[in-house]
């Protein structure tokens, strides 16, 4: 066999990089969004206010941004929200929000999937439920379809 | 509303000729199949034979009788009937991916073409060769084109991409026509300048349409959205997002009502109020089937828990008219602006027709007039 054929480095090579076609997304400028403010969120969950939370925490979202890490903290502060509230009090919750809120908490949802933690899904599922109720198939669809994830 | 099953395979695309006899559609093969309504009855009385490759689009024109097929097979053929036989011209469309869309223009002496390759091909007849030429719009357009439509003015074209965007070009071939008036889209319009391009909607664009004035244009995109767009208004676009599957094709039927139908299986109305800039849900059109409400015994109950782990009585039968996805809606009577029946066609190899007048007093459904 000739020498060109020992190394197989060219099989990790992405061709599509050198695709002078390839499909980029436009730029939105997302710099400056830092997702929701952890302080506040926080000082509403302790004061028992979770509805005022959950509004909070689902102002600002990082979906333009590329910094990896607000993504990641905005996810926490999420999940500790939708964690703090009661079972029964989870369908009031969703009602109190608007096509949009639903849209974004199901994007919320699904990006806590990808990641569980202890009891994260289960408490995760039952969000679902009532959101998939508020929200339809469709807004699980925009969660499939979205570009720019949060 | 009638309902006739053709096939047991995907009807790829379909199309009337001008006073509704007869039907061409293509049975998701290479064949293109013209059937003729004798009474209740279908007959199939040509089969077109000329692609390699599958049908993606057919188009009858009306006024001259002329149709037009594109397929996978990257090309175009335009049949004209001499005598009781379909005769095919090929066009060159110099495209290197398949072609997905055709539609004749208004005045009947162009169409278009949306293809994988990025582009439309815009042809038409040049007298002195004897042949069909085709000019390409090819920028900004960064993925295949799914839809097309054409506004009444026969230069502007909307085009429905896979880059998310739904965008106005103007197709003016100055070998074929006058130079066009100002419209509510632009006044200048050379050969593939964009009138407008639409924002806020995410998802592949499948279905496009002007209304019958040609100022608005209504999208359905794949993240479950429909939009309407008005030109002149600064580009107003007013999008609804649904809850249920992405619709696949929309049409309007007056000046400001839209039916839409798509993986759900059953058209859908939307209404849109201009004065407000916004959408509003119309309503479900579909026929519901008399079911049998019977109560469940008790054994049923605890057989359900068992196998399904529901109490639910819902049976997972499909309770609409069409049993798959609708891909494509057509106007029978009536026009884009009091249209009174209109025809879909699906996956299921079915085709209905729809009353309108009947639908909206079974369903209480108030499709707004202008």
């Amino acid at each position: 066999m000739s020498k060109n054929t020992v190394s197989d480095r060219f099989r990790k090579v992405d061709v599509d990089e050198y695709d002078e076609n390839k499909f980029v997304d436009e730029e939105d400028g997302g710099e400056n969004q830092l997702g929701p403010d952890e302080a506040e969120v926080d000082s509403l969950i302790r004061s028992g206010n979770l509805m005022g939370a959950l509004q909070a925490v689902l102002k600002n979202p990082p979906i333009n941004t590329k910094n990896q890490n607000v993504k990641e903290q905005t996810e926490g502060l999420v999940l500790k929200v939708l964690s703090s509230f009661k079972t029964s009090d989870l369908e009031k919750a969703v009602q109190s929000l608007d096509k949009t809120g639903v849209d974004l908490l199901m994007k919320y949802i699904y990006r806590g999937f990808e990641r569980p933690s202890d009891n994260s899904s289960a408490i995760l599922l039952q969000w679902h439920e009532k959101a998939l109720s508020a929200g339809g198939v469709g807004s699980i669809v925009r969660v499939l379809t979205a570009r720019k994830t949060v | 509303m009638s309902y006739h099953s053709f096939l047991l395979e995907p009807i790829s695309c379909h199309a009337w000729n001008k006073d509704r006899t007869q039907i061409a559609l293509c049975p998701n093969n290479h064949e293109v199949h013209i059937y003729k309504k004798d009474g209740n009855n279908w007959s199939k009385i040509h089969v077109l034979k000329e692609h390699n490759g599958q049908v993606t689009g057919i188009d009858w024109a009306p006024e001259s009788n002329r149709i037009v097929t594109c397929g996978t097979d990257r090309n175009a053929y335009v049949w004209t009937l001499k005598g009781d036989v379909w005769k095919p011209t090929l066009v060159i469309l110099r495209i290197n991916r398949a072609a997905r869309c055709v539609k004749w223009s208004p005045k009947e002496n162009k169409f278009a073409v949306g293809s994988g390759s990025r582009l439309i091909s815009v042809c038409y007849f040049e007298q002195d060769n004897d042949w069909w030429v085709c000019k390409h719009i090819k920028k900004p357009i960064r993925s295949t084109i799914l839809c097309l439509d054409w506004h009444p003015n026969n230069i502007l074209l909307a085009a429905g991409s896979c880059d998310f965007k739904c965008r106005i070009f103007s197709a003016y071939i100055k070998e074929v026509e006058e130079k066009p008036a100002p419209t509510a889209w632009g006044s200048k319009m050379p050969f593939g300048e964009v009138m407008f391009e639409s924002t806020g909607t995410s998802g592949w664009v499948h279905g496009v349409c002007f209304s019958d004035s040609g100022n608005r244009v209504a999208w359905a995109s794949h993240d479950s959205t429909v939009a309407v767009a008005e030109g002149g208004k600064t580009a107003v676009c007013a999008s609804l997002t649904s809850e249920t599957l992405p619709l696949l094709c929309v049409t309007f039927i007056t000046e400001n009502s839209l039916v839409a139908a798509g993986h759900d299986c059953y058209p859908v109305l939307f209404v849109y109020d201009s004065n407000k800039a916004a959408m509003s849900f119309g309503g479900k059109l579909d026929v519901p089937k008399q079911s049998a409400q019977k109560g469940m015994t008790a054994r049923e109950r605890f057989q359900n828990l068992d196998k399904k782990a529901t109490t639910d009585s819902k049976e997972a039968v499909l309770e609409s008219v069409h049993k798959n996805s609708i891909s494509q809606i057509s106007i029978l009577n009536g026009g884009k602006a009091q249209c009174a029946k209109f025809c879909t066609t699906g996956m299921d190899g079915g085709m209905a027709i729809w009353d309108v007048k009947v639908l909206s007093i079974v369903k209480h459904v108030r499709v707004q007039m202008q």
